[in-house]
């Protein structure tokens, strides 16, 4: 700061940008969603040229672009790959710290999901350790319809 | 490769929060101090690239926003959202493709206005994953966590990547966070997300960055020498972190091949002088290097400790301080490139690294380093 403003509390505009947005789901989460939500079920689709099974279900194969046909069920459980444990309250978090996030590559599935891990403490995570899908007791069609991962 | 070079470059300073200048005012200082290096004015540009990010900056079209305060106005302009060094390199193919002599490439951001971790988890699919709650720190924290249980590379090991980098830093009159540590600060400091201590951790920065980029002919009247690129590629990984080996980075492989073999450049280690590379987490200095061919996988974090990677070591990484003592994304991958622009001309000052001839820059864009951009640069 120059000097003559030596004191001065610089002029800050404050702003919030909010948009609401509606992303559809598409026929491929929709399905995903709808079976979470109704059967308590993981699907994935699965890539017949690469055999490779995606969970998150993907309609088209990110990596040879043929269409995923198929639908297999994967298990609940699953295997840790890797893990990190939110301490400080990040504005992202939607519950209080600490927060633990896993990457679960379920039995059936060559990718891993996404996912909180509870039901553990911090000291116990492991990469490798089997995990198991505890699911919502009420569910609406979301991520969240898998409440969390936890240790089998 | 038809011949192209740098031949201007400039920058604000690093920092925390740049109360007295916006947006347009940070590119109009970048701009020109670009075209005094290069000895030009805005006549001498025949078209101009400009990088940034409409969530960084909250407005819509964000690059237009700058594009008068970027020399572009009456000129045509283009715009790259993601990281300078890819918006670079569109640049340079607008170079290469004869239609242009020069390009003007911006880029910057001001992390300082809003909230990283709000920005950065709506880089997250909406429908699938972001209501977790993921952001950049606690995705790197995954990764770091996946490559170190892989490769056995320690959090001391992290820990001096740090050191290393704020203590260069000291040396850097436009780093924000010029800091002499020890290891055990950094694993004293808070942990924000295991393995991710605070100084495991970039800060959140303003900045702009602007490099002049010519064709053989145009590069022949500029003021400085020329800087010719010899190599640069991209390469870009699967987005949903699900489907990666987040221990590995293949795409950077991949990159980096493609840069060394259009270089001519068979062991990188050895003929490559100085190295500025994006480190916006300690960790990923030590990955990207093992990823790019500078030593063997699993291997940085013990030749990190040898000192190979320090100003006075075998290849030094990151002389400025890089990201870790200033990180504004999006300028972040041009920064490294005028910075090795100024290490081969001789013009970096005290983080000068003697007879530098040949250096590489990298920049990243995408969570956990989905894509990478390497450049050969070459006096």
């Amino acid at each position: 700061m120059n000097e003559p403003f030596a004191g001065v509390e610089p002029m800050v505009y404050q702003s919030r940008i909010s948009v609401p947005y509606s992303w559809w789901a598409g026929d491929t989460a929709g399905k995903f969603f709808v079976a979470l939500r109704d059967e308590k079920k993981i699907m994935g689709t699965s890539c017949r040229s690469c055999n490779r099974v995606f969970v998150p279900p993907r309609k088209t194969c990110p990596t040879c672009f043929s269409e995923n046909t198929d639908w297999v069920e994967v298990a609940p459980e699953g295997t840790l790959q890797s893990f990190t444990i939110a301490r400080r309250q990040l504005a992202a978090l939607p519950k209080p710290a600490p927060v633990i996030f896993g990457l679960i590559k379920l039995d059936g599935a060559d990718t891993a999901l996404l996912h909180y891990l509870d039901e553990v403490t911090p000291e116990a995570v492991h990469i490798g350790m089997r995990v198991r899908a505890r699911f919502a007791e009420e569910r609406n069609g979301t991520i969240g319809d898998i409440a969390c991962f936890s240790p089998v | 490769m038809d011949k192209a070079a740098i031949i201007g470059v400039g920058m604000t300073a690093v920092e925390a929060n740049k109360a007295t200048d916006t947006f347009a005012d940070m590119a109009w200082e970048a701009v020109n101090k670009a075209l005094e290096d290069a000895g030009m004015t805005l006549n001498d540009i025949d078209n101009i690239v400009t990088t940034s990010n409409d969530f960084w900056d909250g407005r819509t079209i964000s690059c237009m926003a700058v594009s008068d305060a970027s020399g572009a106005r009456s000129k045509n302009v283009s715009c790259v959202e993601g990281d300078g060094a890819f918006g670079a390199f569109y640049g340079l193919t607008r170079v290469l493709s004869g239609s242009y002599g020069t390009t003007l490439v911006t880029a910057h951001s001001k992390g300082s206005e809003s909230i990283s971790s709000l920005i950065t988890n709506a880089a997250f699919d909406p429908i699938y994953d972001r209501a977790l709650g993921m952001d950049i720190i606690t995705a790197c924290a995954l990764q770091a966590n996946a490559y170190m249980s892989r490769t056995g590379t320690t959090a001391e090991q992290l820990a001096r990547v740090s050191v290393k980098n704020h203590g260069n830093a000291c040396q850097n009159p436009l780093a924000q966070l010029p800091m002499t540590l020890t290891v055990n600060d950094v694993l004293d400091s808070e942990m924000i997300a295991d393995p991710l201590h605070k100084l495991d951790c970039s800060p959140v920065s303003d900045a702009c960055c602007a490099v002049i980029i010519a064709n053989e002919e145009r590069a022949a009247g500029c003021r400085e020498a020329p800087v010719w690129i010899k190599g640069a590629a991209f390469c870009s990984d699967a987005f949903f972190l699900g489907d990666r080996d987040l221990s590995r980075a293949p795409a950077l492989t991949q990159a980096a091949k493609k840069a060394f073999d259009m270089a001519g450049i068979e062991r990188p280690a050895d003929d490559i002088d100085v190295v500025e590379l994006y480190d916006a987490f300690t960790y990923q200095e030590l990955m990207w290097l093992e990823a790019m061919g500078f030593c063997e996988d699993a291997q940085a974090g013990k030749k990190l400790e040898n000192g190979e990677f320090d100003r006075n070591g075998t290849l030094p990484v990151n002389p400025s301080g890089g990201l870790l003592s200033g990180h504004p994304v999006i300028a972040a991958g041009l920064i490294r490139m005028a910075e090795i622009v100024k290490q081969l001309r001789g013009d970096a000052g005290a983080c000068q690294i003697a007879g530098a001839r040949r250096g590489v820059a990298h920049g990243a864009n995408g969570l956990c380093g989905q894509s990478h951009c390497v450049w050969v640069l070459e006096k």
